[in-house]
């Protein structure tokens, strides 16, 4: 345990002191939300309907880009093989970094979505269920993500066949992410099922993301 | 030891896979012939057309087994995936490999000729209907398999991380299945080839099913028997190079 929260220290303070990653991630999301009311006009109802959908795929787009480089790092410094071999298992090692990321991106995202929501004219009264299930939400996002990261380490294109391999896999988090929204509009307090499975599916992908991940990773290092 | 093992068994030698497939194919080939076209000759001309569709109920026949050949390709690639991870049976990822672009290109099939049907009696090409979705979904994952593959020169890590990707793929297909069978519906559910299809319609749609079944089954035999004999060409090669290499390095000393 004492080795996980090592390596979930050392990822988050590797995140911290770059910083650049995090900037990154957040200056790519504000300019694809910025991008889209040029694409479909000014018009603040409809801006207003649509925008809990507009920032959840904004927010899938910014979090994948910062996958990529999930493993990247140590795989080129060899400390990916380190971790390989320790007596930590693997898929602890990979829900260790899954977590990390986590904590250093989908956390800030789903914290940001209310400020540039106001960009997009949202109604004040869903900013709660919006970080709410963002937070619900972006666990399966890292975790499944790393499967992705995991299988293209060595691909060539690994960024853009990252994004093939993953994204329909994030279909079941954003269409329950946006209905728990959608859910919460209408009932004033409460979001219903949608919420639930929506936890539930970050649970699962936490359980099950990191022996897929880890076997991925083994496969390329032995 | 239970007979289907040793057959697996006796299969993973790909001589003898070679020899049996060779001996199997060409009546496989001929009954999907014979299948594909009897169920045409009753579709265009004893078949009714439908009271309510009128003629374009003819694509139906073609649709429906394309449909289920896109789900049954994909369990091909996965049962494949499980014996190369499980049991490193060597044929297995020939068997993947072969089967995902024939899976995709009925995947394709199935969602063209939806399309074409649903300009007709829904009005439009396309809506974001549940099943269209899981479809256009699994059309993905295919082309996430084939990419996969492809990144990687590697062939034998490409197949391993491919049959990860592919398991992966079979743990959430039923939860997209889910997700957007409760997020919106128009399509029909499936009536099973039970008894609410008139028999007239019902026979030829079963014929096609099962003509359609067995082009399936003769096209991934003949993509694996092309990627064994590739991989031996290719293992020619090496060896050809590895020995000029070695003639010239006796010749320079």
């Amino acid at each position: 345990m004492s080795a996980f929260l090592a390596l979930l220290k050392r990822d988050l303070t590797l995140a911290v002191r770059e910083g650049a990653a995090l900037g990154t991630a957040l200056g790519f999301y504000l300019v694809v939300v910025a991008m889209l009311p040029l694409g479909l006009g000014p018009d603040l109802k409809l801006l207003s309907r649509i925008a809990p959908g507009i920032l959840w795929i904004a927010l899938l787009l910014a979090a994948l880009l910062s996958l990529a480089r999930l493993f990247e790092a140590d795989h080129e410094d060899g400390s990916l093989e380190v971790m390989a071999t320790a007596p930590l298992p693997l898929e602890l090692a990979v829900a260790a970094k899954a977590l990390a990321h986590w904590i250093s991106t989908g956390i800030p995202l789903a914290l940001m979505a209310p400020v540039i929501g106001l960009m997009l004219n949202l109604d004040i009264a869903l900013t709660p269920a919006l970080i709410a299930t963002m937070l619900a939400g972006t666990p399966a996002i890292s975790f499944l993500g790393s499967v992705g990261a995991a299988l293209t380490l060595n691909a060539r294109r690994g960024g853009l066949l990252l994004a093939l391999l993953v994204l329909p896999l994030y279909i079941p988090t954003l269409i329950f992410g946006i209905s728990a929204i959608g859910f919460a509009g209408v009932a004033q307090h409460g979001f219903g099922a949608s919420f639930l499975i929506l936890l539930a599916i970050s649970v699962a992908s936490m359980a099950a993301a990191p022996v897929a991940a880890a076997a991925a990773l083994r496969l390329q290092m032995s | 030891m239970n007979p289907m093992q040793t057959l697996t068994q006796r299969l993973a030698n790909p001589t003898r896979f070679m020899e049996l497939s060779r001996a199997v194919l060409p009546w496989v080939a001929a009954g999907a012939a014979l299948f594909i076209g009897y169920a045409m000759y009753l579709v265009f001309f004893v078949a009714p057309p439908d009271y309510q569709q009128g003629e374009t109920v003819k694509i139906m026949y073609i649709h429906v087994p394309s449909a289920w050949l896109a789900m049954m390709g994909y369990a091909i690639v996965a049962l494949s995936s499980f014996g190369l991870l499980v049991f490193r049976h060597p044929l297995a990822d020939v068997s993947a490999k072969a089967a995902a672009p024939i899976g995709a290109a009925f995947t394709l099939a199935a969602l063209i000729t939806g399309s074409l049907w649903g300009k007709p009696m829904w009005g439009t090409y396309w809506v974001w209907d549940a099943r269209l979705t899981s479809v256009l979904i699994l059309f993905f994952l295919y082309l996430g398999l084939i990419a996969l593959r492809s990144s990687l020169e590697d062939e034998s890590l490409a197949g391993k991380l491919t049959a990860v990707l592919a398991l992966v793929g079979v743990a959430i297909l039923p939860i997209i299945k889910f997700s957007v069978d409760w997020w919106n519906t128009l399509h029909q559910p499936s009536t099973g080839f039970t008894s609410t299809v008139d028999p007239s319609m019902r026979t030829p749609l079963l014929i096609s099913a099962v003509g359609f079944t067995l082009l399936f089954i003769a096209l991934h035999l003949k993509g694996m028997q092309n990627e064994i004999l590739r991989r031996r060409v290719k293992a020619l090669r090496l060896a050809e190079v590895a020995r000029g290499d070695r003639l010239a390095s006796a010749g320079a000393e």
